[in-house]
């Protein structure tokens, strides 16, 4: 893999984190920016331009949630969110609020890294825009033809299951959460009626996956919404 | 044509009849002209039917009066015992309810349902034994001869010569799921009689003489048939307004029952009931009292109460009004209530009264609109109604200090006029007398003034009209004076005293009215049951003389004993509460059910449930024969059943927002524990971790060091979310954010979270193709596999396959989670998820022994469960169920029109048929 050389922003209040973040960010040869409150944070992501942000959500001055939707209003910087475990709430408001994706405290620094690189990666890959072939494991998705091909066969999706994946394949590692896949498939109205939502990703997974109850692609997050993963 | 459609509150009156009806059990009449028609054969016969069914059936009572062919089909049924009663010497033996209750049978026969209990028993008819059988859900099937039908009975009375007293409530019959004529021709019935079939031979001739003569068993036989045919009729009407064949639209034109002072009152209350019930509408009964009916002797107007009480009995709403014009009242009150019928007595035409109008004249005159039916008054009655002499010199003795006053009265008007008469003429000394006849009527009343119109015209007479000190008159002149005084004294005595009377009535009506008001607005301050009951004493004590004592219902709908009072409790039997408190009935004193106890049980029915008894000691219990003292009781107990609502709901009020803001307080503790426990662990495992990035690279002796260190901290961390979950479980109510969702999703997201611990072992998972969407947590549920895949690899060895199979069973989903490993410590199955529980003590392996704790308390919250097994092949087994629920269901959510993909509709036809499958 190519390294890729980053600006992050590291937006914590607990100076160990930030310390171990910074050591591992600066390690892969990132530059790291600290900074322990959102307002502090706002400024350096301002002036600093980083190409990655790192939040916690739960910060002295206000809610890392705040901080996500300023920073969406100007900037496209991959996010990713440090919170605690069973908080599903608090992740789903992150993720809507334009998060990319989050790591459950406490964390190691080969989860971080991996994550990070994820995030980097697929900036680089939205710059080469207008790819009409996404390809993974052993389906081939082409997005001009539209047409879904599994070895070289074509596969019969629904419109719906259409629709799904090549929204979540368009963003690889990022998460996506159910609501938003609502919104987007289905339209405004349909908000809340998440079991539509799973339904139609049983039946695709069924369709993609080789073992659907073991996914390498169309991955879960429990609770949360569904991350899609090129794989190897 | 306008659309018909039935009136909604008909439909549901009907629904909520039908809804009353699917609890209770069924009632199944066999209906008879006459004794000996094979009634009770017949239901012996319908029973036995049942019995072979398999239907448990008892016999409550059966008469069979010595029948060979009854005893026979009654043979070999189980009977239930009959309890003994004593009574006066002898026992008597009646009908167990309490041992048919407790029986519980499915069906019970119940001969002779106008039967009348021995006296001591919970009612005194048999028919009200059935209706709590009835409400207890146990079928009933009875048998009732036609005459002894409330409503008929007058009818057949003076038909056949002979007064039954045992009578039924037509509202039984009526509402009868089921009636079976049982007939047979008189001419049959008469050689069945002479054969002896039906009654015992020594009875044979004088029963056939008296009441079974031909000419009585046809009419009875066809008051029987269309008694049966009205309710035939009715079941039909009942099935076309079910089935809307023709939607059945009824104009209310409903009845008065005017109830007066008059002879064979009986018989207009029973006529009215048996007119409403055929127009099928409902009806009032009233009764005007004036000024006049009030002095009525006290027998006389129990009397007219009492059957203003059948009428209530008879399904009438009633009332008593007051007022000096009847024919006003009557009018007024038909009006007001829409009833355009009105049933009146007929008045016997008295020529010598030639003014005399009677009641129906005038009621026809002041409302011509109305009809007024007239009913023939039955004549046997007279002779009790005759004013009774006896309560005249009764009712003069009690008030004697009145008359004494009367007469020391005119002692002091002549005394006055004595003194008077020099100074003035003899018209103005008439004056003086006129004046002490009107003060004494004020005060003293009717009789009193009575009297001093009497006294006054002697005394007039003998000492003042010449020649004085004689009751002689010289001038002739002066008898008219007499006259016209005495006439003048009576009436202004009979308008001053009518003037009082109604003063006093409006007085006692506004302190009714009074003391309501003054009640609700001590209610509406009492904050305790303690208050509202020391209120509801004060004012029943006040208003009714009465003693009160309250038992409320506990927080687990539980009647408890009478809540303490300062001025003593009656003496409550809690019994009888109960069964006023369960049936939402009056019981007790002046009821139908267990009449003889001294104390009167009043349910306390508020707007959402019952909320407890109220227990009245009567000093004089003809009080609540009067309808205005029982409306008023009723009311008081409404009122403290609806403020003992309101305090209970205040108190429920209280507990959730105490409930509420300790449970605010503790989730923001325990988030801010997990916060400050996990911020450091978080900070030492990352600064493990980098220790390991730091250049030089560390030794290898030192990198051991340090993954140790991490090892440890995530123990601790996993320790740390052991306890926090468990604390949240355990705190009673947990939030679970439950969606619908397939077990494939929550499966595939667990094994991805145990990636890295399972790597390398054998996986199997086997889901069943059909499984439902499944309302869980998936977070929740996601521990709950976590937590047993993480024990599967903790204690078995590596390498070893682990297998996950789920399928539908019942009407839940059971998912297994199987390993090879050495299965579950034996005769633990059950322990092992008990709080700091381990298989193994001090095993080698980490843990604290919660982590099955929290897998049950989590499947529990999802109303499912959790156990586990060493197989026979070995290896442990944990099976999961959980419930299947309603799954919406999915129509595929077609997406809106404005849709990102909208668009793309078009894209693929072909592959669009393929929808997805449930």
């Amino acid at each position: 893999m190519s390294e890729i050389r980053a600006r992050v922003l590291i937006v914590e209040d607990d100076a160990n984190i930030r310390r171990f973040v910074r050591m591992a960010l600066e390690s892969e040869g990132h530059e790291a920016f600290e900074a322990d409150s959102i307002k502090r944070g706002l400024i350096e992501a301002g002036t600093r331009r980083p190409e990655l942000i790192v939040v916690d959500l739960g910060l002295p001055d206000g809610d890392g949630v705040d901080f996500i939707r300023d920073l969406r209003g100007w900037s496209a910087a991959p996010v990713i969110v440090l919170s605690a475990r069973s908080s599903e709430a608090d992740k789903i408001a992150a993720l809507d609020a334009g998060a990319d994706d989050y790591l459950v405290k406490p964390f190691g620094a080969g989860e971080l890294m991996a994550r990070v690189r994820a995030q980097l990666r697929r900036q680089t890959q939205q710059g080469i825009a207008g790819e009409p072939l996404i390809r993974f494991g052993d389906v081939c998705i082409d997005l001009t033809r539209r047409v879904v091909e599994r070895n070289g066969h074509p596969l019969h999706l629904t419109p719906i299951e259409y629709r799904l994946l090549t929204y979540l394949a368009a963003q690889p590692d990022r998460v996506v959460t159910h609501r938003q896949l609502l919104k987007v498939v289905w339209g405004p109205g349909h908000g809340e009626d998440s079991h539509y939502v799973r339904v139609h990703m049983a039946n695709l997974r069924k369709k993609i996956e080789a073992e659907a109850s073991m996914p390498r692609h169309l991955i879960t997050e429990a609770g949360i919404g569904y991350r899609f993963v090129l794989g190897e | 044509m306008p659309i018909q459609r039935p009136d909604p509150d008909q439909l549901l009156d009907r629904l909520q009849a039908a809804a009353v009806r699917a609890r209770r059990g069924k009632l199944k009449i066999f209906f008879g002209a006459t004794a000996g028609v094979g009634k009770t054969y017949a239901m012996l016969g319908a029973a036995r039917q049942q019995l072979l069914h398999g239907v448990d059936m008892v016999i409550g009572v059966v008469e069979t009066h010595g029948r060979m062919e009854t005893e026979v089909m009654a043979d070999g049924m189980e009977r239930l015992p009959l309890r003994e009663i004593p009574y006066r010497e002898n026992r008597l033996r009646e009908f167990d309810l309490d041992g048919a209750l407790a029986r519980k049978p499915a069906l019970i026969l119940m001969d002779e349902l106008a039967h009348s209990n021995v006296p001591g028993s919970r009612h005194p008819k048999r028919w009200q034994d059935v209706e709590e059988l009835l409400a207890a859900g146990i079928d009933v099937y009875s048998t009732v001869n036609v005459q002894h039908l409330e409503t008929l009975n007058d009818v057949i009375s003076g038909i056949t010569g002979i007064r039954v007293w045992e009578t039924v409530p037509d509202k039984v019959f009526d509402t009868a799921d089921e009636v079976v004529l049982v007939d047979l021709p008189p001419d049959e019935l008469l050689q069945r009689l002479k054969e002896g079939k039906v009654y015992l031979p020594r009875q044979v001739e004088r029963a056939i003489n008296n009441f079974f003569r031909k000419g009585n068993l046809i009419a009875l036989r066809e008051l029987a048939l269309r008694r049966t045919a009205d309710r035939v009729d009715d079941d039909m009407l009942q099935y076309r307004r079910d089935q809307f064949v023709a939607p059945v639209w009824r104009t209310r034109d409903s009845l008065l029952a005017c109830i007066g002072p008059g002879e064979g009152l009986e018989k207009i209350v029973r006529t009215a009931a048996r007119l409403a019930s055929q127009l099928e509408v409902p009806w009032h009964a009233i009764y005007v009292e004036t000024p006049a009916l009030q002095r009525l002797p006290e027998a006389k107007r129990h009397r007219i109460l009492r059957n203003l009480k059948l009428a209530g009995d008879l399904g009438a709403v009633t009332a008593t009004l007051s007022g000096a014009d009847v024919d006003e009242v009557t009018v007024q009150y038909a009006r007001d209530h829409n009833l355009s019928k009105i049933i009146v007595g007929r008045d016997h035409p008295r020529p010598w009264r030639f003014w005399f109008r009677s009641f129906a004249d005038r009621v026809g005159k002041r409302a011509p609109d109305l009809d007024v039916i007239q009913v023939a008054r039955t004549e046997g009655e007279r002779e009790q109604t005759r004013p009774d002499r006896h309560d005249v010199v009764d009712h003069v003795f009690k008030q004697w200090p009145d008359y004494a006053m009367a007469a020391i009265g005119c002692g002091l008007a002549g005394l006055l006029a004595e003194v008077m008469f020099p100074i003035f003429d003899l018209p103005n000394i008439v004056m003086i007398f006129l004046l002490a006849v009107v003060l004494v009527s004020l005060r003293y009343g009717r009789g009193p003034g009575v009297l001093a119109s009497f006294l006054s015209v002697a005394i007039f007479d003998f000492f003042f009209v010449n020649p004085r000190l004689s009751f002689a008159v010289s001038d002739v002149q002066y008898l008219m004076t007499f006259a016209v005084m005495l006439v003048v004294g009576l009436i202004t005595g009979q308008l001053t005293a009518g003037a009082k009377y109604q003063a006093r009535v409006a007085t006692r009506r506004e302190k009714r009215v009074r003391s309501l008001y003054e009640m609700s607005r001590d209610l509406s301050a009492a904050l305790m049951p303690e208050q509202i009951a020391e209120i509801g004493e004060r004012f029943i004590a006040a208003e009714l003389g009465a003693r009160a004592g309250f038992l409320l219902i506990d927080d687990k709908d539980k009647l408890q004993a009478a809540l303490p009072s300062a001025k003593g409790l009656p003496a409550v039997d809690l019994g009888i509460a109960q069964w006023a408190f369960d049936h939402g009935e009056a019981a007790g004193q002046g009821t139908d059910t267990l009449a003889a106890s001294p104390i009167l049980y009043l349910p306390l029915k508020a707007p959402m449930r019952l909320r407890g008894v109220l227990a009245l000691e009567m000093r004089n219990s003809d009080r609540l024969l009067i309808p205005e003292q029982r409306r008023l009781l009723d009311t008081f107990a409404s009122l403290i059943a609806i403020a003992i609502e309101r305090v209970h709901y205040v108190e429920v009020a209280q507990n959730t927002t105490v409930q509420i803001e300790s449970e605010r307080l503790r989730n923001s503790v325990l988030s801010a524990i997990s916060h400050d426990l996990r911020t450091p662990l978080a900070g030492l495992i990352g600064l493990a971790d980098t220790l390991l990035l730091t250049k030089p690279p560390p030794t290898g002796q030192q990198q051991e060091v340090i993954e140790s260190m991490r090892n440890s901290a995530m123990r601790m961390n996993a320790l740390v979310n052991n306890l926090l979950d468990m604390a949240r479980l355990e705190s009673g109510n947990v939030q679970l954010n439950r969606q619908w969702q397939p077990l494939e999703e929550v499966v595939g997201s667990s094994l991805g979270a145990c990636a890295a611990l399972l790597a390398g072992r054998p996986l199997k998972v086997n889901l069943a193709p059909d499984l439902p969407l499944l309302h869980l947590d998936a977070v929740m549920i996601e521990r709950v596999l976590v937590n047993l895949l993480e024990n599967a690899s903790k204690y078995t060895p590596p390498q070893s396959p682990i297998e996950i199979d789920a399928r539908i069973e019942h009407d839940g989903v059971v998912l297994t989670v199987n390993d090879h490993g050495p299965g579950l410590p034996s005769k633990r199955e059950e322990a092992i998820f008990e709080k700091f529980e381990r298989g193994k003590k001090e095993s080698a392996a980490p843990g604290v022994g919660l982590g099955l704790t929290i897998c049950r308390a989590i499947m529990q919250a999802h109303g499912g469960s959790i156990r586990g097994e060493t197989r026979a092949t070995g290896g442990a087994s944990f099976i999961l169920t959980l419930p299947r629920g309603l799954p919406p269901s999915d129509d595929g959510g077609t997406p809106d029109e404005g849709s990102a993909f909208a668009g793309m509709d078009a894209m693929d036809e072909e592959s669009a048929t393929e929808r997805p499958q449930k």
